[in-house]
This record gives C-alpha cells, sequence and structure tokens, in this order.
C-alpha cells in the first residue's frame, strides 16, 4: 500500500523525537555507562610497531599480579578459515577480523591488539598491561598505497595474491584486488573529444570522529550463554560476528543495544567485545572494556587514504564523451576497502556512453580501515567533481549548467549496471542553480564551488512487531539502533497507518533475544527498510481491527473501514469503534493484537545531492573559512524533514572537516602522530555558518511513503565543493586533502612566484 | 595523592613547601587535569587554591590591575573597564579554549604550565606585566616574562606559587592586541601567537612600542626590532612590513605535526603586523 501525500497527518510534521531530552541532559545510557555487580575491568595491550613478528608473549608477571583474574592473547583466539561474512555494506573476512581483534605471528600497524586482561580494577589491569612482556622483531613497513603497490614493498600477508587478474600472479603481493566495471567503448570516446584532461588527486585517512569511545559489558554465564551490553550500529551484526570468532552458537549470545554516541560507519564490527567475552569466561565475572580516544584513533576503523586518477573527454558543447579512473585504496592491515564502491559511483550522477574505472584494494601498515557514510563514494566523487570543475572553467560553462546537460535520470543506466527508474539528480541540480546563494554577490579573496553526489542506499533485512496496549497505546518493536532519529521516524510511520498522534506511539529498540534479526544501522537503510517493515506491522494491526470491528458489529471485514483511527461500518447502523474501543475490548474478542512484519527490503532508491559552497581564503597565512554553505538532496519523501536536514548538514559538515583539516598523520616510523581530538581536527561548531539546506522530494515508489535514504549521500560532494570554491577564490587547483593552511599557504607561494616569473 | 584547599596564600606556601615529593597547584585545572588523566604527572601533592580571596580578585588601584593568578578568563572578560583598558591581555585571555573552557582556565595557570603557544602570555610580557610570587621565604615580584623558562618548565623554587599578576597604569594613548593563528577557530594549541602594545604620541605617531611572539621559539619572545621599526610611524605599510620582517627573522619555530618552521616565521610576521595595526588604530581611538 501506498499513502496519498495530500492526505499524511503524521509523516512531514516535525514533532520532537523520543530520545531527545534524556540524549541532552545526560541521562541516557551509552556503552560505557552500563555497569555490573563484580565487573572486571578489561584492557588490551597494543603494538608499538607498524610491522613486528611477534616472537614471544610472556604473561606470567602480568598473571601474578594480585587481583589480575585473566589474561589472554591471539593463540587463545580459535584460528579462522578466510570466509566472508555480511556485515552491514560490506562483508568481513572472519580469518582477517579475528586477526585484528587480537595478532597472531605478526602484528600490522601500530596499535594493533596483541594482549587483553582483565583485573579488578583499572589501575591493576594497566599495571598489569605494563607486566606483560613481548619480544618483537621489528619489519620494514608502508603506509602509503602508491608505496605498498611497488614490486619491492615489505609485504604484510605471505598469503596474499592479486584477485581479479586474468591469472593468478606468481608472487604476493599487498595489491588484494583489482576491479573493473566499464560501459562502451573509452577508447573511441576520446577520440570525439575536443578537450581531454588527466588528472591526479591524493586523500589521506579520515576517522568518523564518533564522540562515544567503544564500550562493552560482557558477562559470560555457568550454562555457556554470553550476554553483552554495547552500543554498536547494530547488535544482531556483533552477535554473530562473536559467535563466528568464538565458535559459540548465535542463540547462546544476547546483545543488548545502548544508545550510540555516533557511528558514521564506524560501529558495524567488533574490536572490544569477542575481547570481552572470552575474558568475562576466563574470569568467571563480567568485564567491562572501554576504549581511550587514543585507542579509537589508533586501533578502530577510519576511512581509507587514496590515490586517484582521473581522465575526463568532452567536446567543445559541453557533452562527456568519454571518461575514466584509476582508484587505489589503502585498506589499511587487511583487504576490504570500498574501492568498489567509489568506481561504482563516482560517475554514476551522468549520463555516460563510455566509461571505464579500474580499482585497487591494497594492504598498508595502517589500522584496517572500516565503513565511513558511503564508504569510498566521497573519495571518488573529490576526484571526478575535481575535474569536472575544470572543464567547466575550460568550456567556460556554468559548472551546474555542464552537470545538468550530462545529468543522469530516469532511464540512465550506470556504470555498476542499475539502470535507474524516477532519480531527482537532475531536479536537485535545478534546485541549487534557482537557490539565493547561488546568485549571491562575493568580495575579494572569496570564491564559490559546486559539487555534485551520488549514493546508492540500500535495503536489507528487518523486523518490526507492534503490540496494541488495552488503553489504546502502541509499543513499535525493532531492532536498529537509533542514530539520526530513527525511533520518532518509526513511530510517525506507525501513527499515520494506525490513525492515531504520535504521541499514543512509542518505540523500542529490543535485543537479539526479543525481535528477530535486523541488518544493521547502515547503508541509509532504516528509515526505508524497517520503515517499510513498521508500516507493515500496523498494516497488519489495522487489518486485525478491522476484522475485530466487523466481529463486533456482525459485518464482514471488508465491510470496515479504517480512517483516522476509527473502524467504520460501510452498511448498517452499527457505532463507530476506534482503535481504544477495540483494543480495550481485545481480551474478549480474541486477545491482545500484536502485527508482524518480517522483511528484505528491495527497492532502495538511490539519492543525488549537489552541495554550493563559499570560502574565504587568507592570502597571507593560507586559513580558509567557510562562509556559506548550502546543501541540497533528492530525499524521497522526508518523514521527519528536520532529522533529514540534520543527516545532510551533519553529512556537509564532516565532509568539510574531510577537505580542510583532518588527516591520520602517519609519520616515518609508521607510528601515528595525531590519536587526539586536539591534533585530529574535526570541525568545531565556531568554524561553521549554519549550513543551509533544500529538500528535493522525488518519491521512491518501492516505499509506502516514498521514502529514500538519506543518511550518506551528504557526505559525497563537500571535498569537492570546497576544493572547487578555493580554486574559484585563489585560481589554484588543489589535489591533496587536506588543504590545511600550510599546505594552502605553499600553494599560494608557489602560485606567487609562477606568476613573477 | 594527597589533596589539599588552601585558604590563605601563606597558608598555600607552606602547605607546598612541606612536601618532598611532587607538589602542584590546581588552579581550573584545564592542564593539570588533562595532564593526570594522561599520567604525564604524578603529583604526590595537588594544592587547590581557587578559595583563596586574593588569587580568585580583579581590584584596581589608581589605573594599575592585580588580578588573581586563578581568576578565570571569563571573568576577565566581564569585568567593567579591564577588557577596555588592556583588551589585547583580555583578548588573549579569553582565546583559551572554549566557553566552557572560560570557565576555569587562569592566566596564573596558564603561565606557570610554561607552553610555548600559551596564548595569555604574549600580550602580558608586551604590557610589561609582573607577577607577585608567594613562597616560604615571603614574597617578591618577578616580570612575567621571567616566570616560564622553556616548553613545561618555569623558574618557580621549591614551594613557591603565583598569587597575581599586576599590569601596571595603562599609559596615555596607548593600547594592545593579540592575534594567534590556528586552522579552526577553537579548542586547539596556537601555530603562532602574536602581541603588540604601541603608545601613541601628540601628535598620533608611535613612541613606543612592543612586539611579542609566542610559539615560534621555546618561550614567548620580544622582538625589539619589531618595537623600533613602529617607532616613529603610524604604522603606515612601510613600517608594518618591517615589523614582519623582523619578526620572520627573530622567530626561531621548530618544525610539527602542527606547522612547519617556515609557515611559522611566515606568518610570525603577518600576525605580528596585523596586532600592531589593531593595537594602533585602538591607541588612536578608531577601534
Ligand atoms: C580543551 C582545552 C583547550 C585549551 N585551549 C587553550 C588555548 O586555546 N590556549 C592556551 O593557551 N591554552 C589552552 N589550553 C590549556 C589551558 O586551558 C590553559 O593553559 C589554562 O590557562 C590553564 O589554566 P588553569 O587555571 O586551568 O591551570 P591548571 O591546569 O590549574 O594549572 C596548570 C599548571 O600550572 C600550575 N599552576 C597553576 N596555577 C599556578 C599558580 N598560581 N602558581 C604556580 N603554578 C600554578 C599547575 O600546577 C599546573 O602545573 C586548553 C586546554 C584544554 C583542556
Amino acid at each position: 500500500m501506498t499513502y496519498d501525500n495530500e492526505n499524511l497527518k503524521v509523516v512531514g510534521t516535525r514533532p520532537v523525537r523520543p530520545d531527545g531530552a534524556d540524549k541532552v541532559t545526560g541521562r541516557a545510557n551509552f556503552g560505557a555507562d552500563f555497569s555490573m555487580p563484580q565487573q572486571l575491568i578489561g584492557k588490551v595491550l597494543r603494538s608499538p610497531h607498524p610491522h613486528a613478528r611477534i616472537v614471544s608473549i610472556d604473561t606470567s608477571k602480568a598473571e601474578a599480579l594480585p587481583g589480575v583474574k585473566a589474561v589472554m592473547v591471539g593463540e587463545d583466539m580459535i584460528a579462522m578459515a578466510h570466509e566472508m561474512s555480511q556485515s552491514g555494506e560490506s562483508a568481513i573476512d572472519v580469518h582477517d577480523l579475528s586477526l585484528n581483534v587480537l595478532a597472531r605471528g605478526k602484528v600490522l600497524y601500530d596499535g594493533h591488539a596483541v594482549a587483553a586482561v582483565a583485573a579488578t580494577s583499572a589501575v591493576i589491569a594497566d599495571d598489569a598491561l605494563d607486566l606483560i612482556d613481548v619480544t618483537y622483531d621489528v619489519l620494514p613497513h608502508v603506509s602509503d598505497v602508491d608505496e605498498a603497490m611497488k614490486p619491492d614493498a615489505p609485504v604484510l600477508h605471505e598469503d596474499m595474491f592479486t584477485a581479479g587478474m586474468d591469472e593468478k600472479p606468481a608472487t604476493a603481493s599487498n595489491i588484494a584486488s583489482r576491479m573493473e566495471m566499464a560501459l562502451g567503448d573509452v577508447e573511441e570516446g576520446f577520440k570525439k573529444a575536443d578537450i581531454v584532461i588527466e588528472r591526479s588527486y591524493k586523500t589521506k585517512a579520515v576517522h568518523q570522529g564518533y564522540i562515544e569511545p567503544h564500550a562493552v559489558v560482557a558477562n559470560f554465564a555457568e550454562d555457556g550463554t554470553a550476554t553483552v551490553w554495547c552500543s554498536s550500529q547494530g547488535h544482531f551484526a556483533i552477535r554473530d560476528l562473536c559467535a563466528k570468532l568464538l565458535g559459540m552458537d548465535s542463540s547462546a549470545i544476547r546483545v543488548t543495544p545502548a544508545e550510540i554516541g555516533g557511528g558514521f560507519g564506524g560501529k558495524t564490527t567488533v574490536y572490544l567485545e569477542p575481547l570481552a567475552i572470552a575474558l568475562s569466561k576466563k574470569a568467571g565475572r563480567p568485564v567491562k572494556m572501554t576504549m581511550t580516544r587514543a585507542e579509537v584513533f589508533r586501533a578502530t576503523g577510519p576511512t581509507p587514504a587514496t590515490s586517484l586518477d582521473v581522465k575526463i573527454g568532452v567536446t567543445n558543447d559541453g557533452q562527456i564523451v568519454a571518461a575514466e579512473a584509476d582508484f587505489r585504496f589503502n585498506a589499511g592491515a587487511f583487504k576490504g576497502s570500498p574501492v568498489g564502491a567509489a568506481c561504482m559511483s563516482a560517475f554514476t550522477p551522468y549520463t555516460l556512453e563510455n566509461v571505464k574505472v579500474v580499482g585497487y584494494d591494497v594492504v598498508t601498515n595502517a589500522c584496517k580501515s572500516g565503513a565511513y557514510r558511503a564508504p569510498g563514494a566521497p573519495n571518488g566523487a573529490f576526484a571526478v567533481e575535481s575535474a569536472l570543475d575544470e572543464l567547466a572553467h575550460m568550456l567556460n560553462m556554468d559548472p551546474l549548467d555542464f552537470r545538468h546537460q550530462n545529468g543522469a535520470e530516469a532511464g540512465t543506466k550506470a556504470v555498476y549496471g542499475a539502470t535507474f527508474r524516477e532519480i531527482g539528480c537532475k531536479d536537485v541540480l535545478v534546485a541549487a542553480k534557482n537557490h539565493p546563494h547561488y546568485k549571491s554577490n562575493l568580495g575579494p579573496n572569496q570564491g564559490r564551488g559546486v559539487a555534485s553526489g551520488f549514493w546508492f542506499n540500500i535495503g536489507g533485512q528487518s523486523n518490526a512487531a507492534v503490540n496494541v496496549h488495552e488503553d489504546g497505546t502502541v509499543t513499535v518493536v525493532e531492532g536498529n539502533p537509533d542514530i539520526g532519529g530513527t525511533r520518532a521516524a518509526m513511530a510517525m510511520m506507525a501513527a499515520e497507518v494506525l490513525g492515531i498522534p504520535f504521541e499514543k506511539v512509542q518505540v523500542v529498540v529490543a535485543d537479539t533475544a526479543s525481535i528477530g534479526h535486523t541488518d544493521v544501522t547502515g547503508g541509509s537503510r532504516v528509515t526505508f527498510a524497517t520503515g517499510m517493515a513498521v508500516t507493515q506491522a500496523a498494516e497488519d494491526v489495522v487489518r486485525q481491527l478491522k476484522e475485530r470491528a466487523a466481529a463486533t458489529m456482525e459485518l464482514d471485514p471488508e465491510e470496515v473501514v479504517w480512517q483516522d483511527g476509527v473502524a467504520h461500518p460501510t452498511k448498517g447502523e452499527a457505532k463507530p469503534l476506534s482503535l481504544a474501543d477495540i483494543a480495550g475490548d481485545a481480551a474478549r474478542t480474541g486477545g491482545i493484537i500484536v502485527g508482524r512484519s518480517s522483511i528484505n527490503a528491495k527497492g532502495a532508491g538511490p539519492s543525488f545531492a549537489t552541495h554550493i559552497c563559499d570560502v574565504e581564503v587568507d592570502p597571507e597565512t593560507g586559513r580558509i573559512e567557510i562562509l556559506r554553505y548550502t546543501a541540497v538532496q533528492d530525499v524521497g519523501k522526508a518523514i521527519h524533514p528536520s532529522y533529514v536536514e540534520g543527516q545532510m548538514q551533519g553529512g556537509a559538515v564532516q565532509g568539510i572537516g574531510w577537505a580542510l583539516n583532518e588527516e591520520y598523520v602517519y609519520n616515518e616510523d609508521g607510528i601515528l602522530e595525531n590519536p587526539g581530538f586536539l591534533d585530529y581536527r574535526m570541525p568545531v561548531a565556531s568554524d561553521l555558518p549554519m549550513i543551509d539546506t533544500v529538500l528535493v522530494e522525488v518519491a521512491n515508489p518501492s516505499h509506502p511513503f516514498g521514502v529514500r535514504g538519506v543518511g550518506e549521500a551528504p557526505l559525497v560532494p563537500p571535498l569537492a565543493a570546497v576544493v572547487n570554491a578555493i580554486q574559484d577564490a585563489t585560481g589554484i587547483r588543489m589535489t591533496e586533502l587536506p588543504v590545511s593552511p600550510v599546505k594552502m599557504l605553499e600553494a599560494l607561494e608557489a602560485n606567487q612566484k609562477q606568476a613573477a616569473e | 595523592m594527597r589533596f589539599e584547599v588552601a585558604d590563605t596564600l601563606e597558608g598555600a606556601a607552606s602547605l607546598l613547601a612541606g612536601e618532598q615529593g611532587v607538589a602542584h597547584v590546581l588552579a581550573g585545572g584545564t592542564d593539570l587535569l588533562v595532564q593526570l588523566r594522561a599520567g604525564m604527572v604524578k603529583p604526590d601533592l595537588v594544592v587547590d587554591i581557587k578559595h583563596i580571596e586574593a588569587t580568585r580578585t580583579i581590584s584596581e588601584s589608581d589605573g594599575a590591575y592585580t588580578i588573581g593568578a586563578a581568576v578565570a578568563g571569563a571573568e576577565m572578560g566581564e569585568h567593567r573597564t579591564l577588557a577596555s583598558d588592556w583588551p589585547g591581555v583580555t583578548e588573549g585571555a579569553e582565546l583559551i579554549g572554549s566557553t566552557q573552557v572560560q570557565g576555569r582556565a587562569s592566566m596564573g595557570g596558564n603561565l606557570c604550565n610554561a607552553s610555548p603557544a600559551a596564548d595569555s602570555v604574549p600580550a602580558l610580557i608586551a604590557a610589561g606585566a609582573t607577577c607577585t610570587v608567594v613562597g616560604p621565604g615571603g614574597t617578591r615580584d618577578v616580570a612575567v616574562a621571567d616566570i616560564p623558562t622553556g616548553p613545561g618548565s618555569n623558574s618557580l623554587g621549591q614551594g613557591e606559587f603565583v598569587a597575581t599578576i599586576n599590569l601596571p597604569k595603562k599609559a596615555a594613548n596607548s593600547s594592545d592586541a593579540y592575534l594567534r593563528m590556528i586552522p579552526r577557530t577553537e579548542m586547539d594549541i596556537a601555530i603562532v601567537g602574536a602581541a603588540a602594545n604601541v603608545t601613541l604620541g601628540d601628535d598620533g605617531t608611535i613612541m613606543a612600542a612592543k612586539i611579542v611572539l609566542g610559539a615560534v621559539a621555546p618561550t614567548a619572545i620580544e622582538v625589539p626590532e619589531a618595537g623600533a621599526a613602529l617607532v616613529g610611524t603610524k604604522a603606515d605599510d612601510d613600517a608594518l612590513a618591517a615589523v614582519a620582517a623582523a619578526c620572520e627573522a627573530a622567530a626561531k619555530p621548530i618544525s610539527d605535526k602542527r606547522g612547519s618552521a617556515d609557515y611559522r616565521k611566515k606568518v610570525s610576521g603577518v600576525l605580528a603586523k596585523r596586532a600592531a595595526k589593531i593595537a594602533f588604530d585602538r591607541a588612536s581611538g578608531n577601534a
């Protein structure tokens, strides 16, 4: 069933989210807020080397320390074969995951876990770590992706032979895989071009920067089951990965989700959870583990550093005739960067006859990269949208007109094989062009840039139950941790279907034993897929309500219509019955009413975004200020417009940070130099203007309310939007991120020197 | 670790002097608590000086100010006349951290923590400020410039601490300014800081000037050549260019993850000339 835009009563309004007040007053319970009686504190010993063989680990002194109840090393984990397990938007190799959780044989990056302890206090646990003697045989390391691809680079994994080659390579290398996708014939396409440019770009690894560090409490009980409390983007994924790594049954682990203080893709996998369960099993007591901020930076999953080449050919009238890219992604210590998504998405806002993209997934001695909001897409878009900006200048065309002329639309076939149905790519470009921001004037040293971006969005498995209570109120039970206000969105959709006020609906995010498997909060899927499940579960309730009312009215269910929360007879004299009337009588008419839905949602609608950014560059210090910023996006249907706007603003801000100051600084010794928020510079509130938003609503026909995902697309355009604005302000094309003041001033001076010569 | 709260200057001094191990004064704690949690300092004794009236008050007498060493930056900004008499000193202290940090962070802590990048120090030196040091041997006045001796070290003796920071009576037709370079707008460490203090003669030309740089040497440094370049001018472009050149030459920065030495040298010149211009405009009544 689809719901008509005109008649919506709740969807599209802006009620206050139910979890909001507790979160802003500090009362909400996040991962580290949970404690158990008798709990031990667990800590992890981490490698001080980027690459070394572990010769020996002596834990005897640590074990002898009073208060230490358990110590474990890599050999205490079970050996895993290579096997891909689905987690979030990407698949994880459980063999690699196990080695990342606790190293065996070699350490592969600064911060790699080598041992774990549980003790009666944090101080004793820290002392115990100091008493563990690890002998390392330090090996040569490599941190840069292009260096790691060279034949003489130190090899991380002796058993890694590049996948995706016509012939299996004879020697092991750091190139985990090569992939290629194409449409048409680029060679032929370039022959038709009047202008061809070829450019190279680089980005650094950047962290999601969620404010809440990873935290877990695990209690392994005498009956061999474990209970886990932690914050994550998907407690079912945590349960299943722990079960795999520890050789336990999924039914033997129950994970209760805490409130989550940000994830952005980074909390779709496990780090501490398997260790906490294993330590609890060993010690016979609950174990609590919390990462420090430095551990979060050193040993969780930032998005890869990348090295990107792009070649684009256009005709003089602005038609793109061929486009080619070569993307090299630094996966960190283990394979599995999102280079595939980069290849699939970078050119996708455009209708292209001839396009070819090659991607390499490369391992280096850096922490294993993880998912970060639209994984891979911002990197690819940075390269492509920078090159397109340059071409628009060369063609003397407005950059939005140039994009519009080549823009994707219904019927466009993307390089990854999809053919689009209704999409809002061009509507978004038009809305950007018409926005007052785009027409406003700029002062000296100021510039304006635009860029576009695409994200797939996904569906996936979701479960929902809707319990109708005797007093006519309703509880929705679902399985997705609420990150962006999804409790509110779920309640709104349920209220809309049931025809009752928003306030009558509560939403509970249930533990893994209390609702069916639900995929992670990721891929911008929750409001789409879980929203679809909730809608269907509410419709299941309506069906039952009509049945009960019909029985009371002595009619057939088809002779009853449901409107605004009331069952109306279409014939006869029976009095209409409200949801509360029917619920109050439910015990007598067949028992309490529960609606259910279990789906694998198909038909996720892609989202397109275009951003406009104004900057001012201080010509003497290289400091860059964001003056004005507008994010325009096709959001399908905004269930709760404020939270859609929030997603767009947040994505834009993260992208601005990525463009200007954020970077992992690995020094020559392969050590991370800035594992803290002082020197890992995310934007602070006072750095930014209000981020203006424009919601373009092109409904997704596959969703009852027209929802597309909205959470990831807004991180795709900002990197290029900022850099294109810098180009407009200074005439300088910056090709390496971040554009720190130091880098900007160097470029300004080099430019001046060149001009003088 | 022992924690004591002192309610008199003498009480604090005797607690500190009596400790054989490592003793630390606690003012706002915005450096000390961070260092404690990171395991960088392991004091045997911490003495909170915030309950001593003298360290918590700002008083003015005949145009001279006495500012308690533990007065928070936000309190300086809210003072009725301090901010207009000493805009540069006040903005240096008020730049520290963020709104939250401002409620605690003090100039005493900023000075004694002795970071080369301490934001309140350059303007204090440019102002010719002194501090009153209390210790087991009594009380002495020391130039602010003589407190920091290098990154993380200061010249205070065993049992000594700073009770107040003292600003002289402001000269007629004078003013000051402080600027710093950080990539963001707050919550950062200065890559370069520059303070200027200028005094004008009756004809509006600069009669005396001091330029002090932060974060480009082990301690904040005065650049006399830069001050001299301003004297006799109206902070015109040539004079400002000379200020910048003098500062670039005097800066002896290191390269680190926060900025290259080359960058710091150039930007020290840029900020110094800008601060000089602001101080000049303020002194001329044009700001
Ligand atoms: C988030 C954050 C942001 C920051 N941003 C900045 C910034 O922008 N600029 C900047 O310069 N600093 C910054 N800092 C550092 C710090 O806030 C300042 O140095 C502040 O002025 C310290 O003052 P306090 O009163 O908190 O000192 P405390 O932490 O109480 O003391 C600092 C040190 O000085 C000693 N000490 C304190 N008072 C005295 C005294 N009267 N006599 C002798 N010794 C004393 C203490 O024993 C300790 O060793 C920041 C810190 C944080 C946490």
